[in-house]
This record gives C-alpha cells, sequence and structure tokens, in this order.
C-alpha cells in the first residue's frame, strides 16, 4: 500500500468515527434540540409544575381575542393547536408582526393550573412559502385557500401562476 | 481573471436589480422579504464553500498540494465574512417578521457554529511558525467541522426550530412563486462568481508573494555567496 492509499484510508476511518460520534450525541440529545413543544407532545408528557418551556404550532382559526390589560397593554387569548390537541394561550404584549390565525407561533411560559398557557414571549413562524400578493388573492378568491385555516395549497399549484390581477377567479 | 469578474459583476447587477426593484413583494412579509435575495444566496455559498475548503482539505492531508494549503489559507477569511453576512441578514429579517434578532434553534446555532469553524480555521492556519504546520492542522479542523454541514442542512428536518423549512432546495416544487425563484437563482449565481473571483484573486495573489518571497531569498542568498567569496579573495 502506498503513503497515499495508507492516509486515504485513516481519512476515511477518521470520517466514519466522527460521523458515528456526532449521530449517537445527536439521537441521545435529541429531546434537548427541539425549539419548541406540540401541544401532543405537552397531552402525552407534561413537563413537571411551573417549568417554563415552549409551546409550538398554528393558532387556531377564529380564535384571536384582543383585549387590553388592566395596565393598559395590549393582551390576547388564542388556541394553539396541532390538529389532535390544543392549548388556550394567554399573553400581555405586542404580537409580532407576522402573528395571525392559521401562522404558526412560538410561545414561551407556563402552564397555569386549569390546563392553559401563560406566554411571556410570543413569537411568529413563517413556513417555506413565498408568494406575491396577487397569487395570495387569487387563491383566495376561488377558494383554494383560507389562510386563517392553515398552510398554502401545495406549491406546485400556484408557483408558476401568473401574476395579472385577473389571475385566478 | 478579468473576464469572471466582469461576469461576476454583470450577473450580480442583473439579478440585484431584479430582486429588489422588480420582483414583486411576499403577501404577508411584504417588502422585507427582499433580505432574502441576499440572505439565502449567502448561507448557500457559506456551506458550499466550507465544502470547497473540506475538498482543499483532503488534497493537502493526502496528495500534500502546495496549492491546496494555499487555496484553503485563503478561502477561509472570505467564508468566515460570508457566514458573517448571513447571519446578520437573517437577524435582520428576523426581527420584523418573527420578533426576535436570535434564538438558539438548530439552524441558527449550528450555522453560528459554521462561523466559528471558518474563524477558527483562519486564526489557525495563520498561528503556526512554519506554515506547513499550520496548513496540516487546518485541515484537520476543516474536516473534523464537516459534520456541521449535514447538521445545518437537516436541522430544520430533523428538530422543530423557529427557522422555516427550505423552500428551493426539497422534494417536490419550490415554495416559492416563480417571479421570486428566478431573481433569487440569479442573485445566487451573481454571488457564487463574485465569491470565486475574490478567492481566486486572494489565490494568486498569495503564490506571487510566495514567489517573490523564494526570488528575494535566492537573491539573499546570491548576494552573501558574492561577499563570502569576496572576502576569501581579498584575506
Amino acid at each position: 500500500m502506498t503513503r497515499k492509499r495508507r492516509r486515504l484510508m485513516m481519512l476515511g476511518l477518521c470520517a466514519l468515527g466522527i460521523g458515528t460520534a456526532t449521530a449517537l450525541t445527536l439521537t441521545a440529545f435529541q429531546d434537548n434540540l427541539v425549539f419548541f413543544r406540540s401541544p401532543s407532545d405537552i397531552a402525552r408528557e407534561a413537563p413537571r409544575d411551573g417549568r417554563a418551556f415552549r409551546l409550538g404550532g398554528l393558532v387556531e382559526a377564529g380564535s384571536l381575542t384582543r383585549e387590553t390589560a388592566a395596565d393598559g397593554r395590549p393582551a390576547a387569548r388564542f388556541r394553539v393547536t396541532d390538529g389532535p390537541h390544543t392549548i388556550t394561550v394567554t399573553y400581555a404584549g405586542v404580537l409580532p408582526d407576522l402573528f395571525r390565525e392559521g401562522q404558526g407561533v412560538v410561545a414561551l411560559g407556563r402552564l397555569t393550573p386549569d390546563g392553559g398557557f401563560r406566554a411571556s414571549e410570543v413569537l411568529a413562524r413563517h413556513d417555506e412559502t413565498y408568494m406575491p400578493p396577487e397569487v395570495a388573492d387569487a387563491l383566495r378568491r376561488s377558494g383554494h385557500w383560507n389562510p386563517s385555516q392553515g398552510a398554502a395549497p401545495p406549491a406546485a399549484t400556484w408557483n408558476t401562476a401568473p401574476r395579472s390581477t385577473r389571475a385566478g377567479g | 481573471m478579468p473576464w469572471l469578474w466582469a461576469a461576476a459583476l454583470l450577473v450580480l447587477g442583473i439579478g440585484l436589480a431584479w430582486a429588489l426593484l422588480f420582483s414583486p413583494p411576499d403577501w404577508q412579509q411584504g417588502e422585507t422579504v427582499r433580505i432574502m435575495y441576499v440572505h439565502v444566496p449567502m448561507a448557500w455559498l457559506a456551506m458550499g464553500g466550507y465544502a470547497g475548503l473540506a475538498i482543499a482539505s483532503v488534497l493537502s492531508l493526502v496528495w500534500r498540494h502546495p496549492l491546496a494549503d494555499l487555496a484553503a489559507r485563503e478561502l477561509s477569511p472570505v467564508g468566515a465574512a460570508i457566514t458573517a453576512l448571513c447571519l446578520a441578514t437573517g437577524s435582520l429579517w428576523g426581527k420584523p417578521m418573527w420578533g426576535t434578532w436570535w434564538v438558539w434553534d438548530a439552524r441558527l446555532t449550528s450555522v453560528l457554529v459554521l462561523f466559528f469553524l471558518w474563524l477558527g480555521h483562519a486564526a489557525l492556519v495563520r498561528a503556526f511558525e512554519e506554515p506547513e504546520r499550520g496548513a496540516r492542522a487546518g485541515a484537520i479542523l476543516a474536516l473534523i467541522g464537516v459534520v456541521n454541514l449535514p447538521i445545518i442542512k437537516f436541522s430544520v428536518d430533523w428538530w422543530n426550530t423557529l427557522h422555516q423549512p427550505a423552500s428551493v432546495a426539497r422534494l417536490g416544487s419550490p415554495g416559492l412563486h416563480v417571479d421570486m425563484l428566478y431573481p433569487l437563482l440569479t442573485c445566487a449565481s451573481g454571488f457564487a462568481l463574485l465569491f470565486a473571483a475574490l478567492v481566486l484573486a486572494r489565490v494568486r495573489s498569495a503564490v506571487m508573494e510566495r514567489r517573490i518571497r523564494g526570488l528575494e531569498l535566492a537573491s539573499a542568498r546570491r548576494h552573501e555567496q558574492g561577499r563570502f567569496s569576496e572576502g576569501a579573495i581579498t584575506s
């Protein structure tokens, strides 16, 4: 075996070792690497009393009520859902621009004794769709998509749609 | 390579004008979507450039090619700058859209690790008296860091993150409307050409620097020898 061959073999073996070690580490820390937990995760295994965690899911259609807190700050109450399970969230503070019904959100806070969730911070999640306003309007008008119900229809159905205002219908 | 610079500036000029002036806004992000036309190419280049660094490191460790050492050395400062731009533009987008400049989710954290890998490589190869030992250490660091590339790419699929999943490099149709996809791809090509031109210019000047140092060393040696033989004659 030439020296080059041997060095290449060594490199391959090292790569295999490092790759395996990384894969095992990532699998072991799987639970700590998630940024948020879904309502179903919480239903399966509720966090210990008073523990702060991040709750993620979609803002359920028709669930959002905006209020004004006693101290004059804006407040909101909405339900976060992932389909099978839903949790009611209360939050006092300013919501991000992207926040709306049907949007993904991540809220940091704690469970309350009545099974609700009191958030101290609410972040909006953006999904992987990028759509011009005319196309979104056309999809809405034609009844193919109601943004407050959740994600947009499959990209192939709209990503080459013409952008003129006459489109859709 | 003047033609490479010309091609880079032409494609980037068309791409940026298309993206910033003639492409539509997003239905919910509004004009903020235009940050994507810089952010996404920077992210692709940061990872593609790192793959290039890994290839140069294999060439350096296995075949001991001196040009591979030089390429790796000149690649990492540009790679660090590009990754910094990716993080900065992402942060500028995150504040108005997500409501935060930064979160420690798997995608953002793994890209921050990539930035430190670039910086660490740039510092390590320059930290040794003998350039060859620096190149060897840098190549080993670069190859260990390769495990981070699949982690960055699949972080948004393996774990839930605040960062959105891939829109372009995914199975199925792109999640972008074509009127945004084509300017994005043009910008990405322009930035890639600019990246190549920058790195090539750095490698060329490094090669010339090395050649000049060699010539200076040779002439100093000749000078020294001349003086020595002169001295031998006069004494």
